[in-house]
């Protein structure tokens, strides 16, 4: 179910990294909860964020979450294409990133959850 | 001690001061530094029983100048417009009279269809894609459309212009001073609009500049040129609109490129009462939609395809979001805003444009007339205006003010309060209640009181001969802004340098 090359944190993000970055979307147990997703808003390149900042905003048709973000770094890409769409994080949520991080640290990454962990947390 | 209107008996409140284990209930006031309590009750004479109350009140009741005792020219944010008997006869229908938060569409159809329509006639009113459900009033529409703007733009200062409604300033600044927003003022020119230079340079790097249309001083600002000269900055641009009823013949904002409207709507059948109830209203280009203070009714259809109107980004309100809502504003001024719509409505594509037309004609006819019986007078500005006009050359206007109030009639605002450079000039307003006697009488009244030889004038004289010959008269024109220190460039000073000419900034 969890994609176990994902990390994951406490408030149902994941992060996928690669080299000294890494790709943040919600998890599918956080978009089963908010319902019908309607709205994203999403950083601007350039913004720099410490863990636990707050990277953007999902609005479902019943609450709107933020999104918070796993690790410190700087945002070097946003996904425009899925805020036309945003409904598709419904969809396939573990498939919908969201943003790309520059990591500050990747080192920081060690202590998020694994997939195992995110099962157990969310059972 | 027992009350007629309070019906906790001692025993009740014995009781409750148990349940909560307090002696008295003077104890409750212990966190009350003993110094500033009141000792020994409050000094009143003995009540009245209710038939003496009345009439006690109605004698105070009638102290009160009024339209029925005094011709009134009082402008300045509350206007005086006929109000249809409809408007309060449609108001009465319980359905409205008792319709509160509307949380439930499956019973308050009614209440929302209303708002909805509200929100639907302001749109094409101002211009804009979109308009929230009401607000308390412009004031507080006004300070959240700059609050609105600066989530928009993610910067964090506000340019307004001095010719925005001076109280309407003092509650952006009460927002603004507790949010650690700096507001910048920038001042109009001698003929009494906005300064285009000192606003341009004023906006850049800012979050929005705020102007209002037609503005305090009457006159009638150019919003295409402001949009123009402040859209490069990257600056949103806020049109205030106090007097709704030029909306009947000026130009939407919406239309000319503007932003956001922050709207007040008293005009539209709400009487001119001692400070409210009032209707403010924000309305807005689409891509404020997210971030739009207060609520919102849309349209949607329900299972059975049949059209329904509900509220929406609730989600982004106080009671959901908590403290991270969109604003603070929590609610709307529903029976105002159905008063409103009521008068919208009923006066429709037709009538408003004639009502505006009937206010501007009054409004200049009775400029004329003031003018042609009082020669010393003079007309501060010469810039186009609705129904409302700054007029000078009254030496100390507060007296001449007083002088007609004597002969019952209000001569509008005197403006030395809010602007200390008009000292000499009063803000009058004519509507369409302003008949053509009662014109007649005030244009005589003034020229009558500029005359009149008082004891005050010796003083008057007295000043003008002190002052050195071959200096350049201060009054008309002579300057750019809102003091005599005033540059256009000072308006890019920094926050915390202090506080007067063209720009000040409060941190």
């Amino acid at each position: 179910m969890y994609p176990q090359d994902f990390k994951y944190t406490h408030d149902h993000e994941w992060i996928q990294i690669a080299d000294d970055k890494g790709r943040i979307g919600i998890t599918d147990y956080a978009q089963n909860q908010l319902g019908d997703i309607v709205y994203l808003e999403l950083p601007e390149v350039g913004k720099k964020v410490k863990k636990g900042d707050v990277l953007g905003t999902v609005e479902s048709v019943k609450a709107v979450s933020e999104i918070f973000s796993p690790v410190s770094g700087e945002v070097v890409e946003v996904n425009k294409p899925l805020t036309e769409k945003p409904e598709a994080v419904n969809g396939d949520a573990h498939g919908s990133w969201m943003i790309v991080l520059k990591l500050t640290d990747p080192k920081e990454a060690d202590g998020l959850l694994n997939a195992t962990q995110y099962a157990e947390l969310t059972k | 001690m027992s009350h007629r209107y309070i019906p906790n008996t001692e025993h009740d409140i014995r009781r409750m001061l148990d349940a909560i284990g307090v002696a008295s209930i003077d104890d409750l006031f212990e966190p009350v530094p003993e110094s500033v309590r009141v000792k020994g009750g409050l000094k009143l004479p003995p009540a009245l029983s209710e038939a003496d109350l009345l009439a006690h009140l109605e004698q105070l009741a009638a102290k009160n100048a009024d339209a029925s005792t005094h011709g009134i020219f009082l402008g300045g944010g509350v206007y005086r417009h006929f109000v249809p008997s409809f408007v309060d006869q449609l108001l009465l229908r319980s359905e409205f009279y008792t319709a509160y938060t509307p949380y439930q569409p499956e019973i308050s159809q009614g209440t929302l269809q209303a708002i909805f329509e509200f929100q639907t006639m302001v749109c094409q009113l101002m211009g804009t894609d979109i308009a929230n459900a009401s607000m308390y009033d412009g004031s507080t529409a006004m300070a959240e459309s700059a609050l609105m703007a600066t989530r928009l733009t993610r910067r964090d200062r506000v340019v307004v212009a001095r010719s925005v409604h001076p109280d309407y300033r003092a509650v952006l600044a009460t927002y603004a001073e507790n949010l650690g927003l700096p507001v910048v003022e920038v001042g109009y020119t001698p003929a009494g609009a906005v300064d285009l230079e000192a606003l341009r340079q004023a906006a850049d790097g800012a979050a929005a500049v705020v102007f209002q249309y037609p503005n305090f001083l009457g006159v009638i600002e150019d919003p295409r040129a402001i949009v123009q000269a402040v859209r490069p900055t990257g600056a949103m641009t806020i049109a205030v609109v106090t007097e709704p009823v030029a909306m009947g013949m000026l130009a939407p904002p919406g239309e000319l490129g503007v932003d956001i409207v922050a709207a007040e709507l008293q005009s539209f059948g709400i009487p001119a009462a001692f400070g409210g109830p009032h209707c403010g209203v924000v309305a807005a280009s689409e891509k404020c939609l997210r971030q739009m203070p207060g609520r919102l009714v849309g349209m949607a259809k329900d299972t059975e395809g049949r059209t329904g109107y509900v509220l929406t980004l609730a989600t982004r309100e106080q009671h959901i979001r908590r403290e991270k809502a969109t604003s603070n504003i929590c609610t709307n001024s529903g029976l105002m805003a159905l008063c409103a719509s009521i008068f919208m409505a009923a006066y429709g594509k037709q009538g408003l444009p004639d009502l505006a037309r009937l206010n501007f004609d009054k409004a200049h006819h009775a400029q004329q007339q003031i003018l042609r019986g009082a020669p010393a007078a003079r007309a501060r500005f010469g810039a186009p205006f609705f129904n409302e006009f700054v007029l000078s050359g009254l030496g100390d206007a507060a007296r001449v003010h007083q002088r007609l109030l004597d002969q019952k009639i209000v001569a509008g605002v005197p403006l030395a309060r809010y602007y200390p450079e008009l000292k000499d000039s009063v803000l009058i307003c004519v509507t369409e209640l302003n008949s053509a006697g009662e014109i007649e009488r005030l244009a005589d009244a003034i020229a009558a009181a500029i005359r009149a030889p008082t004891g005050t004038r010796k003083t008057a004289t007295a000043e003008v001969a002190r002052k050195p010959k071959g200096v350049k008269p201060v009054v008309r024109g002579a300057r750019t802004a809102s003091s005599g220190r005033a540059r256009p460039g000072t308006a890019r000073r920094p926050a915390g340098s202090g506080s007067s000419g063209a720009a000040r900034t409060r941190r």
